[in-house]
């Protein structure tokens, strides 16, 4: 009778929590949806506060690189250690988000695990899928952890990582890890409860998940079904708070990455980005085309600010990562030099959402007194690129650094006229001689008189 | 050795079947000008029908565009595209890799379309046509070379494998440094900085390759670019190897051994 009694009392208690948690999980759903929209809003207005540039030519190559780069993590592969180890998390991120699904269905029905009976014994396969691969992400996070902070690999001490960019990379391993724990432990719980209460659907033992029922076995009933509740919550919440986070660190590159990789350069990396507006003015002067009879917009040559350069190179700094691939390749950096391609893009990331900031508070935004090129990015950084295109090759993503100090190169000389001297002399020379060096013209041949082979 | 001008062959009613770009460093630089007038013997020695610009060619552009300077890159190439759109020009082969990318990759959108072909290329093209016979390829037999990859050969426009095949043809111990083809290490000139004196830092970048090259043991450090020559040559020099080590363009290395 009282064993009756208990499994009514019971029944009624996940009943009752049913109703009140299905109320909470959709208040909790519109709120994390209301943040995320805004957010990505807000950073869909950082990158349009670039020039247009419409990028709709080799739309199947575009397609592959999207593909083999972003979903297929070709280039990641140059380098096999973290590559593999970032390819466990990756297929783990993809494939439990699965799970998510199951997860929200749940959430708003107030339903238990509502594919079991639909997929019977491939729903135990499956769940045990997942816990393996949820093992690989453990795997995979404690290493990048390990090679962070104890191996202190350079790349991840180098100048532009300062404490912030250090902190979010380790929180956001720390955070994969302890969700990684609660699904653990919600799959343990259960199991167990699936012996006791009927409301728990069998799934059939979860291999991994297993070890941790003797730990939790001389739990009583009642509070077992609230570890369950609770990891299965912290899951959820974990997962939907993380996604806000992604929006503000990072991480963002597990989203952008696809659009980045679509958009990014099919052209010869070799290949500098014409300026229209210099060739129609060009034309004029050598008489090759009339004058144009509307003034030109007066635009500015070059970037100075962020809204100088063009929205796909906005979008490729919300695209990095920060993993510093790039920077660990290129020979002024190797050499001690203060440019990093690295910081070109957080730089350019931080500055945009500094302005967006500004205008979502209605402040000066790009009208602050600040610009990219100086407050941001120096002069000696962007003089010191060789253009040998090692980042551009380096980057996993296919972020292209190297068109950013470009633009910039381009506002100086154009519009400072602040180029270094010995650049100065070299336009010179180009000019008078029509060669680099000062050397006469009428020269330029003699070496076809001269010996020595 | 003859090197006929374009204007020469224009004036006989004639036109070449290439262009040979010789470029700025090609044209003016002494250590360049060796490598010009080894192209030069090789295109001779195969019978190429080629001509040169002579005194109408002038500065590509190049370093005025990487160094930010649009207007003056802009000035050059417009100014060259109608000399050499003036001969019809089709073909180019250049032993610039700068000249070559910007021919060949930035010249189109200005109105200037040829087939642009860089000189590694060109050689591996008459080695496996059998145009070039190499009397004495056997001096390299057991001996090292090292090459060193252009970043606007490379990189730039993927061209890794035509340099090394044409010196696997010399029968020589081919050894890589330990960053090479996509990864190679720049040798400091590109972009303009072959112009003006580095920035603050730990190393001078052509040392730092340098070291890289004199690393693998080779006593011949093949180039394919007249900056990348410079640049070694010093590193080399600043390492004072300058005797067991020479610093060959491919071209010189295809030369010497006809």
């Amino acid at each position: 009778m009282a064993a009756a009694c208990l499994i009514i009392h019971r029944e009624s208690l996940i009943l009752n929590m049913a109703i009140f948690q299905q109320i909470l999980f959709i208040l909790t759903l519109g709120a994390a949806g209301y943040f995320i929209r805004k957010r990505v809003l807000r950073i869909r207005s950082n990158i349009l506060l670039g020039k247009k540039n419409e990028i709709n030519d080799h739309k199947s190559e575009r397609l592959n690189n999207m593909l083999l780069v972003a979903f297929g993590q070709k280039k990641m592969f140059k380098r096999i250690i973290p590559a593999s180890l970032h390819f466990l998390i990756y297929v783990g991120f993809l494939v439990i988000n699965l799970e998510v699904l199951e997860f929200v269905i749940d959430g708003i029905f107030g339903t238990h695990r509502i594919f079991a009976p639909y997929l019977g014994g491939f729903y135990n396969v499956l769940m045990n899928f997942f816990e393996l691969l949820a093992v690989g992400v453990l795997v995979a996070c404690v290493s990048f952890l390990i090679r962070r902070n104890i191996l202190k690999i350079p790349r991840f001490w180098s100048a532009e990582m300062t404490s912030w960019p250090r902190l979010d990379a380790n929180l956001i391993l720390i955070t994969e890890i302890v969700l990684m724990f609660a699904i653990f432990t919600m799959n343990a719980s259960d199991q167990i409860l699936q012996t006791r209460v009927e409301h728990y659907i069998p799934t059939g033992t979860l291999f991994f998940s297993s070890f941790l029922i003797p730990a939790l076995q001389s739990i009583d009933t009642s509070a077992l079904i609230i570890i369950e509740r609770f990891c299965w919550w912290f899951h959820i919440i974990g997962i939907l708070g993380f996604t806000i986070y992604v929006t503000y660190s990072k991480h963002l590159h597990i989203f952008m990455a696809f659009p980045n990789t679509y958009y990014g350069k099919v052209e010869a990396k070799g290949h500098i980005v014409n300026m229209p507006v210099v060739t129609n003015e060009v034309k004029s002067m050598l008489g090759l085309a009339p004058a144009p009879t509307t003034p030109a917009e007066p635009g500015r040559f070059g970037a100075k600010d962020i809204n100088d350069l063009s929205w796909n190179n906005l979008m490729a700094a919300y695209s990095c990562t920060e993993c510093g691939r790039c920077t660990s390749e290129c020979p002024a950096n190797l050499t001690g030099k203060k440019l990093s391609p690295r910081k070109i893009m957080m730089d350019t990331r931080d500055r945009m959402e500094e302005v967006g900031k500004s205008l979502e508070k209605n402040g000066p935004g790009l009208n602050d007194g600040k610009t990219l090129l100086n407050d941001y990015i120096t002069k000696e950084e962007i003089n010191a690129c060789t253009s040998c295109n090692a980042c551009v090759e380096a980057c996993p993503v296919m972020i292209n650094p190297l068109e950013i100090i470009l633009e910039l190169r381009r506002y100086v000389a154009m519009e400072e006229s602040g180029s270094p001297a010995q650049w100065n002399s070299m336009f010179q020379n180009i000019e008078t001689s029509f060669a680099p060096w000062k050397f006469s013209p009428s020269d330029r041949f003699n070496w076809s008189k001269e010996t020595g082979g | 050795m003859t090197t006929p001008t374009m204007a020469e062959l224009a004036a006989k009613g004639e036109s070449p079947d290439v262009l040979f770009w010789v470029g700025c460093a090609g044209s003016f630089d002494d250590r360049a000008k060796r490598v010009t007038r080894a192209f030069v013997k090789i295109l001779n020695a195969t019978q190429t029908k080629f001509a040169v610009l002579g005194t109408e060619e002038t500065c590509t552009g190049d370093p005025a565009r990487r160094a930010g300077n649009e207007f003056l890159f802009q000035m050059q190439a417009m100014s060259n595209i109608q000399v050499l759109n003036g001969y019809g020009v089709k073909k180019i082969v250049t032993a610039c890799p700068h000249c070559f990318n910007t021919l060949k990759n930035e010249y189109p959108e200005l109105g200037g379309t040829y087939e642009v072909i860089h000189h590694s290329t060109f050689l591996q093209q008459l080695i496996n046509e059998g145009k070039i016979k190499l009397s004495d390829a056997g001096s390299f037999k057991g001996k090292k070379i090292t090459y060193h990859d252009s970043c606007y050969l490379g990189r730039a426009n993927n061209i890794y494998e035509a340099p090394r095949e044409v010196l696997q043809a010399l029968d020589a111990d081919l050894v890589e440094m330990k960053k090479c083809r996509t990864t190679g290490l720049c040798c400091g000139a590109g972009g303009a900085q072959m112009f003006k004196e580095p920035e603050k830092g730990k190393k001078d970048i052509n040392i730092e390759r340098s070291e890289e090259a004199l690393a693998t043991g080779a006593s011949t450090i093949a180039v394919a670019c007249p900056f990348c020559m410079t640049m070694m040559t010093d590193g080399v020099k600043n390492k004072e190897k300058e005797s067991e080590v020479k610093v060959k363009d491919l071209a010189e290395l295809i030369a010497d051994s006809l």
